[in-house]
């Protein structure tokens, strides 16, 4: 088991019900975490877009995780 | 200049870090916040930012602006926290020698930053409250 902290901004921090979560998983990329936000937290699943963020910058599915990387959920944005 | 703070926007602070007095050009662009959205009465808005991300993908952002445009200054600040109707949001300053390219700048900063910076904004209204562009549209969905 593989254990990442994940944090949450705007829809996604309700949605999580909290600023940072703790997300244990078997496998180690961006692809396998989501798999396993889908099931923890099925409404994520109907937002518009869901990008996962590491160490502030945007990643590709098949990125592999490490235990100390700055995980970040980025619903769509809207500023401006 | 990026800057992502809880205070008002100095608009002019912002024209002026952008300046040069080699440019014939400033162009400005002001973001603020409307008091109607959905045929429904704004009270506030509530902005939040993954703050060191917002500033990284603003600095990309400016980057490729600079490729593109032969910028010789420019600034960006955004706000974050509670606004009310009428208050500044965004401010996005560029100077350029001559008009057309501030103009096109301004246009691709703005654009480029609504659609990738970490930013949020939640709409509150009279009865109720609401994440912008969150969900898909109920009409997608009909």
């Amino acid at each position: 088991m593989n254990r990442f902290k994940v944090r949450a901004f705007g829809i996604t921090r309700e949605l999580l019900g909290g600023r940072e979560a703790t997300i244990e998983l078997n496998g180690t990329t961006v692809g396998d975490l989501r798999g396993e936000l889908a099931s923890r937290y099925p409404e994520l699943t109907g937002l518009r877009s869901l990008y996962i963020a590491v160490n502030s910058d945007y990643a590709a599915e098949d990125q592999v995780l490490n235990p100390d990387d700055e995980i970040a959920l980025i619903p769509p944005v809207s500023g401006g | 200049m990026i800057r992502i703070s809880e205070k008002q926007i100095d608009v002019q602070k912002v024209i002026d870090t952008a300046s040069s007095l080699n440019a014939g050009a400033v162009s400005v662009f002001i973001g603020t916040v409307r008091n109607n959205a959905q045929g429904k009465k704004v009270v506030w808005l509530e902005y939040e930012a993954y703050e060191t991300m917002a500033v990284g993908e603003i600095r990309k952002i400016m980057d490729e602006a600079c490729q593109r445009w032969p910028l010789l200054g420019w600034a960006v600040s955004h706000r974050i926290g509670t606004l009310k109707p009428g208050e500044v949001a965004v401010v996005v300053a560029v100077s350029t020698p001559h008009r057309k390219d501030s103009f096109a700048a301004c246009e691709f900063v703005i654009d480029t930053l609504k659609e990738k910076v970490p930013i949020w904004k939640k709409e509150v209204f009279e009865d109720g409250q609401e994440w912008i562009s969150a969900r898909p549209m109920l009409e997608a969905k009909a």
